[in-house]
C-alpha cells in the first residue's frame, strides 16, 4: 500500500522517539519529562485521565506546541522546528478529535486534500489547465477512491459530510488521513461517539493497519485500547506512570490506583466475559 | 441506503461517455465555453446601440473584479473590502502607461495586472494572518486610504489630483471600417478581458488550487495537518483576486477613458461584495450575475423613474430605492444567490423528471461528472 518503505535509520529501530519532553503552560506542567518510543508496525496506546497530557503529546509531535525541554526524533532525525504542514511530507498523519472533515467539500474532495502530498501539478499548470494537471488530478482522484473503497465508503464519494452519519464521517476522516500513505498515524480518540458495533469494526481496521504503518492511539475507550495496542503508555498529570503491554499496564498497581479503579479488577475477575461494564473511563 | 441507483438506459450512458471523453480535459471544456461566450458576446454587442455597448463593457470589467473577489471570499473565506482600491491601482497604472508609453494596449493591461498583483502580495501577506472583522478593517483602510493618494501633494502632477488622468480612447483597427463605433470596440476589449479572466479562474477553481483553497476556508487546522500551507494558499488567492481587480481597473480606464479617485469610492468595494453575495458566493457564474445586477438594475431603475414622470426629487432618488429593494428581494428569495437559486431549481426539475435520481448537491462544490461516474456504484453499503 505505501510505496515508501518503512526504512528507518538502522541505528534507531524506532520511527518516532520522544525523550524527556517537557511542556509547561504557565505554571501548569502539561508534560513532565515524557519519553515514548514508537516502533514501526506496532500500535502504541496513550491513555490517562482527562488532562493527563495526551493531546498535548500529540500537539508536540504535530508541531503545534514546542516543548521547553526534551527532544523529538523522527526516523533518527531531530525534529525541532517542524510545522503542522510539514507532517504530511514527513509521513505523519493525524486524525482530529471529532470529525474535522471539510464541510464544503465532497467526501472525495476531502480525501483528495489528504492525498495532496502526492499532487505534483503546480499553480501555473492549474491556471492554464495543462493536460498534466488533469492527469495529476485523475491520479489523485483514483488514489482517493481506492482508499475510500478499502474503507468501504466509496459509495458516498460524492456526498457532503453533513449528509452522512457520524460513523461514516469517521471512516472518511480515516481515509483522508491514510490516503497520504503515512508511516505513522496518530489517532485522537477515534472511538468517541461510535456505537459498540462500529468500535469493533474500528478495532479490526486498526489491527489491519499494522502491516503498513505505526499507529499511536489516544483513547478513552479501554476495550479498544486493550484490544488493539501492542504497548500502552499511561500518563497522569503529565507524568508517565506506566509503560508496557496492555496486560502489564492493567495490572500495574500505580495505574489501578491512579485511574482505572475497582471496576476493572471486577471485570478482570470475570475473564472471558465481556468487559463492557468497565469500558468507559470514569469521568471521561 | 446511500448508493445512487442508476438504471439509465444504454444510449444515455453512451452519450454520457462521449461527453466525458470530450470533457476529459479542463482545457477543452473551458476553452469551448470561452469560445461560445465570445461568439455570443460578439453577436450581442453587434446588435445593440453604442450606449448599451458601454453598459456591456461596464458589466464586463465588473465581472473581472467580482469573479476575483468571489474566489477570495467565497472559496477562500477571506473577506476583502479593498477591491475597489485594487481596481484603482490597475486603472492608474493603465492610464499612466497609456499616456507616457506607446505600448500596445494588451501589454499595458498586462502591466496593470502585474502591478496590482504586486500590491496584492503585500496586502495578502498581511491578510493571511488576519480573520473576520480584523481583515475587514485592514482592507477597509486600504480602500479608504489608497484613492486619497491622488490628492497627495507631491503626487498631484503625476496622478492628476481630484480630476484624475484622462485616457485617449482606444482606436478600433482600420479593418473594422470607418464607421465602427468606438464603444463597441471598448466593449469587445472588456468582454475579452472578462472571458479570459473567467477561463483562467475556472481552471484554477476546478483544480487542486480550488480544492485546497476551500479546505483552508473550511478548517485551517485540518488543512495544515494534511500538508496544505494555509498562509501561502491564502496569499496566492489574494494575489489572484487582486490581479483580477487590477485588470478590471485597467478595463475601466479604457472603457470610461478616465482614471479618477471619484471612480473608486468605498461604495465600489461594497458593491463588489454585494455582487458576490447576490450572484452566489464562490460561484463564477454567480459573479457574472452579480456584475449584471450591478450595472443593469440601477440603469433599469433610473429609466423607470424617468419614464414615470415624477417630480425631480422623487425621480432622482427612486433608482437608489429600487436598487436597494431589488437587492433585498434577491437575498430573501435566493439566500444562496442567483446562481444558487438556479441550481436549486435545476435540481428540483431533474428530481421531478427522475424521482429516483438522488442529486441533493446544493453546495458550490464542483463535482465532476467523471468523479461521479466512477464513484457511484449503487446498492447499499
Amino acid at each position: 500500500m505505501s510505496e515508501e518503505s518503512l526504512a528507518t535509520d538502522p541505528a534507531d529501530p524506532d520511527l518516532l522517539r520522544l525523550r524527556d519532553v517537557t511542556v509547561r503552560f504557565g505554571g501548569l506542567v502539561a508534560l513532565d519529562a515524557v519519553s515514548l518510543s514508537v516502533p514501526p508496525g506496532r500500535v502504541t496506546g496513550v491513555i490517562g485521565p482527562n488532562g493527563a497530557g495526551k493531546t498535548t503529546l500529540f500537539n508536540v509531535v504535530c508541531g503545534f506546541v514546542r516543548p521547553q525541554a526534551g527532544e523529538l526524533r523522527w526516523r533518527g532525525r531531530v525534529l525541532s522546528r517542524h510545522r503542522p504542514h510539514d507532517l504530511a511530507r514527513l509521513g505523519i498523519a493525524r486524525t482530529l478529535q471529532g470529525v474535522g472533515l471539510f464541510p464544503g467539500l465532497t467526501v472525495l474532495e476531502n480525501v483528495m486534500v489528504g492525498a495532496d502530498r502526492h499532487a505534483r501539478a503546480g499553480f501555473l499548470a492549474d491556471l492554464l489547465a495543462l493536460p498534466r494537471a488533469d492527469r495529476d488530478e485523475r491520479a489523485l482522484r483514483e488514489r482517493a477512491l481506492a482508499r475510500l473503497e478499502s474503507l468501504g465508503v466509496a459509495e458516498v464519494a460524492d456526498r457532503l459530510p453533513g449528509e452522512l452519519s457520524y460513523g461514516v464521517c469517521k471512516r472518511v476522516a480515516l481515509a483522508r488521513a491514510l490516503v497520504g500513505d503515512p508511516d505513522l498515524l496518530l489517532l485522537d480518540e477515534p472511538a468517541a461517539g461510535l456505537s459498540a458495533g462500529e468500535i469493533a469494526e474500528l478495532a479490526e481496521l486498526i489491527r489491519g493497519l499494522r502491516d503498513d504503518l505505526a499507529v499511536v492511539l489516544v483513547e478513552h475507550h479501554m476495550d479498544l485500547v486493550m484490544d488493539v495496542c501492542d504497548r500502552v503508555l499511561v500518563l497522569d498529570f503529565g507524568k508517565v506512570i506506566a509503560h508496557g503491554t496492555p496486560a502489564e499496564v492493567r495490572d500495574d498497581p500505580a495505574v489501578v490506583a491512579a485511574y482505572l479503579g475497582e471496576e476493572v479488577r471486577d471485570a478482570d475477575a470475570e475473564a472471558g466475559g465481556t468487559r463492557q461494564s468497565a469500558s468507559e473511563v470514569p469521568g471521561a | 441506503m446511500i448508493g445512487t441507483t442508476r438504471q439509465a438506459a444504454a444510449p444515455a450512458r453512451a452519450a454520457e461517455r462521449a461527453r466525458l471523453a470530450l470533457g476529459r480535459y479542463r482545457l477543452v471544456r473551458h476553452a469551448l465555453g470561452a469560445a461560445a461566450a465570445l461568439v455570443a458576446l460578439y453577436a450581442l454587442t453587434s446588435a445593440v446601440s453604442p450606449y448599451r455597448d458601454l453598459q456591456i463593457a461596464q458589466a464586463a470589467y465588473l465581472t473581472c473584479a467580482v469573479a476575483g473577489l468571489t474566489v477570495l471570499t467565497g472559496l477562500g473565506g477571506q473577506i476583502s473590502l479593498g477591491h475597489g482600491a485594487f481596481m484603482a491601482v490597475g486603472a492608474y497604472t493603465t492610464a499612466l502607461l497609456l499616456n507616457h508609453r506607446s505600448w500596445p494596449l494588451a501589454a499595458v493591461l498586462a502591466a496593470a495586472v502585474v502591478v496590482t498583483a504586486a500590491a496584492g502580495t503585500a496586502v495578502g501577506a498581511v491578510a493571511a494572518r488576519l480573520h473576520g472583522p480584523y481583515l475587514a478593517g485592514a482592507t477597509l483602510a486600504f480602500a479608504v486610504g489608497l484613492p486619497g493618494l491622488a490628492n497627495y501633494e507631491p503626487l498631484l502632477d503625476l496622478l492628476g489630483g481630484q480630476n484624475g488622468l484622462s485616457v485617449t480612447p482606444p482606436v478600433p483597427p482600420a479593418a473594422l471600417g470607418e464607421t465602427f463605433p468606438v464603444e463597441r470596440w471598448q466593449a469587445w476589449i472588456a468582454c475579452l478581458g472578462a472571458v479570459l479572466t473567467l477561463f483562467l479562474l475556472a481552471n484554477l477553481v476546478r483544480g487542486r488550487f480550488g480544492r485546497t483553497l476551500r479546505a483552508t476556508r473550511d478548517d485551517e487546522i485540518a488543512a495544515a495537518l494534511h500538508g496544505v500551507r494555509v498562509a501561502r494558499v491564502r496569499i496566492i488567492a489574494t494575489v489572484v483576486s487582486a490581479a483580477c481587480a487590477g485588470l478590471a481597473g485597467g478595463l475601466l480606464a479604457v472603457a470610461t477613458t478616465l482614471a479618477a479617485p471619484g471612480a473608486f469610492p468605498l461604495a465600489l468595494s461594497l458593491q463588489l461584495i454585494a455582487a458576490i453575495i447576490i450572484g452566489g458566493l464562490g460561484s463564477l457564474a454567480g459573479a457574472v450575475w452579480g456584475a449584471l445586477v450591478l450595472v443593469f438594475v440601477p440603469a433599469w431603475a433610473s429609466d423607470l423613474a424617468q419614464s414615470a414622470d415624477l417630480s425631480h426629487n422623487i425621480a432622482s432618488n427612486l433608482p437608489l430605492a429600487l436598487y436597494g429593494l431589488v437587492l433585498i428581494v434577491v437575498t430573501l428569495v435566493f439566500p444562496r444567490g442567483i446562481q444558487g437559486g438556479l441550481r436549486a431549481a435545476r435540481t428540483a426539475l431533474a428530481r421531478r423528471r427522475s424521482p429516483r435520481d438522488d442529486a441533493a448537491h446544493e453546495e458550490a462544490a464542483p463535482h465532476d461528472t467523471a468523479a461521479r461516474d466512477t464513484a457511484v456504484h449503487g446498492g447499499d453499503s
